[in-house]
């Protein structure tokens, strides 16, 4: 498999531009642009209904968009039939043929080309061989897919779509059905062979590990909108909106006042910069890490510790805060703090959004 | 900006799949030259004749009996048929015996076997001299050539439906059910009354329709051995295809359009009793 | 010590399951279960090959030196030729068109495909008496172009088609609806034209359900008797069907030479019931749901 050099192909291998779907009454996608680069490894996240199965079956031709375009490299594929467009899909359940042989899955596309375009029996049995072994499932080729574990099946289905040297290839929530060991195996076995090939991926999830572990960039979507798309640390670090934040880890929401600039907490200043232009009462989103036990008289919050555990390495320490709320903190200075002993907090990062 | 029109909105919801124009289209021209078309000349014909004219078909005594016969014979049978067929559904879920498996497969024989050879069997059996009909005869029962005839093959015809639209039901019947109701102190006919069947009636009642329908339009298999007597044994199909055979178009179509409303009428209520069963229990 | 908590105890009795009747009690149910089957299916099967034998082989030999048998078994068999592979056709594109696609009416168009099943046998003909009769809507027509449709094949045809219609399609429809379309959708990512992936993947995936269907849909089409009782004319010869033929030899009171005829639809009906028992139980996951038991 062939690594592809940088100026091989336009920078941009897919380009989405205001693409909108309403399926029956419902809204899907909201004139949603995206570009996706060449040889990237794309992650798709976002909550259940957010559109990103949508989006990825509109790329691959599976479902039309009502308004927008499609570009593959400068071409407007928009109007392209799925056979066409030669994207590589691997569906969320394998979708392998059940009454075909591993190999003849395989090579399945390959098989389905013309008479003119198609490869010389040896040479399919070659390339199919290749996969094989790509997959690490040398010597399968004549199981059928119902001997097969569910990880195993995902690896066909995988092999399947890359034997047609597609442009593009489409993960829908591949390791969704898998349980928890196997999809950790997997996530690393495909950034092994996305690096081996080269191949531009884009992979939907709703794991927000997943996303981050395995992709270049991370595109956000929530109800049909791209929130945010940018690498893994920057989404982490500065989420373009209250979503992004939300969706990405734990956080917590603290009523806040912007002023001259900053951002107070019940009269005390934080670290934390206002956004140009924004006055007056704001929430300010803080991560766990961001906050740290302190005295009273320089936390902007108090409460009590309901419950303190050790895990890996770091105290977690639950605090209810006098609104009611759980507050979960983590703490290095390694002091057990008793529950019902009254703590204050101390604010020392956060996000707010315009 | 590049906008591409909006999509209308089509009948069907777009997909990749293709070949929808071609199998709908075909699908619907079979259909309307098969079945829609020569049943609407059947509609045709006998609103050609109006409802009094039908009426005063159904009037006829000899129609009306005829039709009295077939469906009241029919439902006697369906009776029979769904308390018989519930009984063997149950031995052959529930239960476990030797040739329970060849047992089960031979249920569908009045399915696959055809009803000319079931009619002729029917009539050889229960003839006077037959093997059943004889020691029949010597009861004071004659069985050919009589209503009796009539009935029993009907609860021939009819019994696999009974048995097949309750076996499913039974199958499915969650174990634990029948241990909570021991639990809390049932005895088991009490479980079987209060607990197990209540869930299976829709599908009792639904087998009791299905054979009834089939038994009112049912020819080759009671022919044979009805007797064909009119105002006796004459049942409402053959009456049809005497009519036929002296060109009463009209009568012949009052008949079957007589009988056709009462299939109507039967699958309308399976499907009343089957909406009813999944707002009731939650499934079919 | 041990003494306390290891105290022998007797074997406790075997107890009925809960959730069964007493031994007793099913013993009987079974009894009268199979007595019951025995008595109203068993026996008038049986009754079949004991009257077509009851004068001996040569008797039933002499059935089939028929002339008229073998022209009624030509027929039969022509009849299934061609209203079979003519219902798997409207099948497959009825199913194909109901499970692959989403549209409104969907349950009324099964339902109007369902309709021949709940129609009677002899009405099924007589709709076609009343189209094409010499009293019907197209009689004269057919009269004044020289066309027979009633008393000749082309109306056996049509009542046999009419009666085995849905015989196909409500196999395959609940089973591709099973199926779904996530394969055939597979194929068309793999660059599969409509047809290819409705040849390579569509069809091995219902072969099953088809041959069930097939073997269903023949069995009725060969033993059809009311529908084409009725539109043939019962012309000796001509236009008998095994059954009408089976009828004449017993209204004439040649009971061993009915019965004899019979058999031969009484052998098809068990070896369908063995073919179709066999496929419900060897490949009950590609038959649709409910067929196994």
């Amino acid at each position: 498999m062939r690594t592809a050099a940088p100026t091989d192909r336009p920078s941009t291998a897919i380009r989405v531009e205001n693409v909108s779907k309403t399926f029956d009454t419902a809204a899907v996608l909201h004139d949603l642009s995206i570009d996706v680069r060449a040889g990237e490894l794309l992650g798709l996240l976002g909550p259940s209904g957010s559109g990103k199965t949508t989006l990825l079956r509109i790329i691959a031709g599976l479902d039309a968009p009502d308004r927008g375009r499609i570009l593959f490299g400068d071409d407007d594929a928009t109007g392209l039939a799925v056979q066409e467009r030669a994207v590589g899909f691997v569906f969320q359940h394998y979708a392998l043929f059940k009454h075909m042989s591993v190999a003849d899955n395989i090579a399945y596309g390959l098989n389905a080309r013309r008479r003119a375009e198609r490869p010389a029996k040896p040479e399919i049995k070659r390339r199919v061989g290749d996969l094989l072994d790509l997959i690490r499932l040398s010597g399968f080729g004549d199981r059928f897919p119902s001997q097969l574990s569910g990880g195993q099946r995902q690896r066909v289905a995988l092999a399947r779509a890359l034997a047609v040297e597609p442009r593009v290839l489409l993960l829908d929530e591949p390791f969704g059905a898998l349980d928890a060991q196997v999809r950790k195996d997997l996530r690393r076995w495909l950034r092994e062979i996305h690096d081996r090939t080269g191949q531009t991926t884009i992979f939907v999830t709703h794991d927000q590990d997943e996303a981050l572990e395995l992709s270049d960039r991370v595109a956000v979507l929530d109800r049909g909108r791209l929130e945010q798309v940018g690498t893994p640390d920057e989404v982490q670090e500065h989420p373009a909106s209250a979503t992004v934040m939300k969706f990405l880890g734990d956080h917590v929401e603290v009523e806040a006042l912007a002023e001259g600039g900053r951002v107070l907490v019940r009269g005390r200043e934080t670290p934390v910069a206002a956004p140009a232009g924004i006055i007056g009462p704001v929430k300010l989103y803080v991560r766990p890490w961001q906050l740290q036990l302190a005295e009273f008289e320089a936390a902007h919050l108090s409460g009590t510790v309901r419950s303190s555990y050790r895990s890996q390495g770091r105290q977690r320490i639950e605090v209810v805060d006098t609104e009611g709320r759980v507050l979960a903190v983590e703490d290095f200075d390694g002091i057990r703090h008793p529950a019902g002993h009254p703590v204050g907090l101390r604010i020392n990062g956060g996000h707010v959004f315009g | 900006m590049v906008e591409t029109p909006r999509r209308k909105r089509t009948f069907r919801r777009p997909s990749v799949i293709p070949g929808f124009g071609l199998s709908f289209g075909y699908t619907l021209t079979c259909l309307g030259l098969v079945v829609l078309l020569p049943l609407a000349g059947l509609v045709a014909k006998a609103s050609g004749l109006g409802l009094s004219g039908i009426w005063y078909v159904a009037t006829d005594p000899r129609v009306a009996s005829a039709l009295k016969l077939s469906f009241g014979v029919s439902a006697v049978a369906a009776l029979t048929a769904s308390v018989f067929g519930f009984l063997v559904a149950w031995v052959l879920t529930r239960y476990r015996f030797p040739g329970r498996k060849i047992v089960d497969a031979a249920v569908d024989l009045p399915f696959a076997l055809p009803t000319a050879v079931a009619g002729i069997a029917l009539a050889a059996l229960y003839a006077p001299d037959g093997l059943l009909g004889a020691p029949l005869a010597r009861l004071g029962i004659q069985a050919a050539y009589t209503p009796v005839g009539i009935f029993i093959a009907m609860v021939f015809i009819g019994l696999p439906f009974a048995v097949r639209t309750v076996q499913p039901l039974i199958a499915e019947i969650d174990k634990e059910i029948e241990e909570a109701s021991a639990t809390l102190g049932a005895t088991r006919l009490g479980t079987l009354t209060r607990v197990v069947l209540p869930p299976l009636i829709p599908a009792v009642l639904t087998g009791f329709a299905l054979a009834f329908a089939r038994g009112v339009g049912e020819y080759g298999s009671i022919i044979f051995i009805a007797g064909n007597l009119p105002y006796v044994s004459e049942i409402a199909p053959l009456l049809i295809v005497i009519k036929l055979s002296e060109f009463d178009y009209g009568g012949a179509a009052a008949i079957a359009t007589i009988m056709l409303g009462i299939s109507f009428l039967t699958l309308l209520a399976i499907n009343l009793i089957q909406a009813w069963s999944r707002r009731r229990f939650g499934y079919v | 010590m041990s003494e306390i908590f290891s105290p022998t105890v007797a074997p406790a009795t075997r107890a009925e399951p809960v959730a069964s009747e007493g031994a007793g009690t099913r013993l009987v149910l079974i009894g009268i279960a199979i007595t019951f089957l025995a008595l109203f299916l068993v026996l008038p099967l049986l009754a079949v090959f004991t009257q077509a034998l009851s004068k001996g082989l040569d008797a039933f030999l002499a059935a089939f030196r028929e002339p008229d048998a073998w022209s009624a078994i030509r027929l039969t068999l022509t009849v299934a030729a061609i209203a079979v592979p003519f219902n798997v056709v409207f099948g497959l594109a009825a199913s194909w068109a109901i499970a692959k696609f989403e549209f409104p009416g969907k349950s009324l168009l099964i339902t109007l495909i369902d309709l021949p099943f709940s129609v009677s046998p002899v009405v099924s003909g007589l709709i076609y008496v009343l189209l094409f009769g010499s009293q019907g809507l197209f009689g004269t027509w057919l009269m004044d172009h020289g066309f027979q449709v009633l008393f000749a094949l082309p109306g056996i045809v049509l009542a046999t088609v009419f009666v085995t219609f849905p015989f196909v399609a409500r196999e395959l429809i609940p089973l591709m609806q099973e199926q779904g379309s996530a394969e055939e959708e597979a194929a068309l990512t793999l660059g599969a034209s409509g047809l290819h992936a409705f040849r390579t993947v569509t069809l091995p995936n219902i072969r099953w359900g088809l041959l069930y269907s097939v073997l269903l849909c023949n069995a009725r089409a060969m033993g059809e008797f009311g529908a084409v009782s009725v539109v043939s004319g019962h012309i000796r010869g001509l236009t008998n069907t095994i059954p009408l033929h089976v009828e004449i030899l017993y209204n004439e009171y040649n009971f061993v030479a009915a019965f004899a005829v019979a058999s031969l639809l009484a052998v098809l009906a068990l070896i369908t019931l063995v073919l179709k028992s066999f496929l419900e139980w060897r490949f009950a996951g590609d038959l649709a749901h409910g067929r196994a038991h």
